[in-house]
């Protein structure tokens, strides 16, 4: 679909190349959404682990719903919040292949929170990544239950009130105090450092899974630049200077 | 004397959301006036001259739109 117009001239050799995981399908996320940097990460990690033909991934519902048109490998799709059962399904059933789900926050922390912890306590070997935008992005921004105190929303348009809607969940903390999850990590994409740890982050993830040592999961904290009415470029201020005083960065379980 | 490095980037997949504009730590890449057949300002190289193939604007684009390229012309005699 796509035609690379410029001519790469003689004596210049690649060194950054759009991942094989892959597919020539166009993200069909918003510009600037850090969806997209993410979906290329766990591509990269397909690739450098070479697990490509025995991967399957499990699409939530949300940005990422059209997940399954954007990789090279097998796909199902979760109704919503579901998606860490159907892996534990497809996980059980298949122990030799790589089961990865990819979930918005609207998705795991807020529908699908039973399923999730449930898959944890029960130490499935799989691997989760957890987009936390902080909103309901796909549906046109309504609140979440990560969205941050005070936040604009279009159902919170005066700014969260923790009165009435409670406070930010933090699912990696929650799920960090369970005894049954393997690996529990915070990252973030708001600059080339964090890309390249939510990068080792990403890969760790996978190699627990062919190791066999259970649940990991790998939380994201992303922003909405659309929902949340500021340029692309500026969303890495917004997490940088909002997100991170509730969603602090770091590892907060590994078991060896 | 070629620059040390090069960028292609894919107009189509390209949103114009500056974030590989904001990245670049050398000034290299700018929104140009051009529309992909999308509706968007493409990136492009602006100063190609200052390129030195760092990667950072790739790994920064949400749509992985962009591939680097480094001058090594010993590599090609070979």
């Amino acid at each position: 679909m796509s035609v690379v117009e410029t001519k790469v001239p003689a004596g210049f050799v690649p060194v950054y190349t759009r991942p094989k995981a892959l597919s020539d399908k166009r993200f069909t996320y918003c510009p600037g959404c850090d969806h997209g940097i993410i979906t290329r990460l766990v591509a990269e990690a397909i690739d450098e682990l070479g697990i490509q033909e025995r991967t399957v991934g499990v699409a939530p519902v949300g940005c990422a719903v059209f997940l399954y048109e954007f990789f090279r490998c097998d796909f199902a799709q979760a109704a919503h919040g579901r998606a860490c059962a159907v892996a534990t399904g497809i996980k059980r059933a298949n122990p030799e292949l790589i089961v990865f789900t990819y979930q918005g926050d609207g998705d795991l922390a807020a529908i699908g929170t039973a399923e999730t912890v449930h898959a944890a306590n029960r130490g499935e070997n799989i691997t989760v990544i957890f987009v936390n935008n902080q909103i309901y992005g796909m549906t046109g921004g309504q609140m979440a239950p990560t969205t941050l105190p005070g936040m604009r929303t279009t159902t919170t348009p005066e700014g969260r009130d923790l009165r009435s809607t409670g406070y930010p969940l933090k699912i990696s903390e929650m799920l960090a105090q369970l005894d049954g999850p393997a690996y529990i990590t915070r990252q973030a994409v708001f600059d080339v450092r964090h890309v390249q740890m939510a990068r080792k982050a990403i890969l760790r993830a996978f190699r627990n899974q062919l190791e066999g040592k259970g649940f990991s999961l790998v939380e994201i904290v992303a922003s909405c630049p659309t929902n949340l009415r500021i340029p692309p470029a500026e969303g890495v201020r917004w997490v940088k200077e909002q997100a991170l005083k509730y969603f602090p960065l770091g590892d907060l379980k590994v078991r060896e | 004397m070629p620059p040390k490095g090069m960028v292609v980037i894919d107009k189509d997949r390209c949103k114009g959301c500056g974030v590989c504009v904001a990245t670049c730590p050398f000034g290299v890449l700018a929104l140009s006036p051009e529309f992909n057949r999308y509706g968007y300002n493409v990136a492009a190289m602006a100063a190609p001259e200052k390129c030195t193939g760092c990667t950072m604007c790739a790994q920064m684009c949400p749509d992985a739109a962009i591939e680097v390229y480094l001058y090594r012309p010993a590599k090609e005699a070979v």
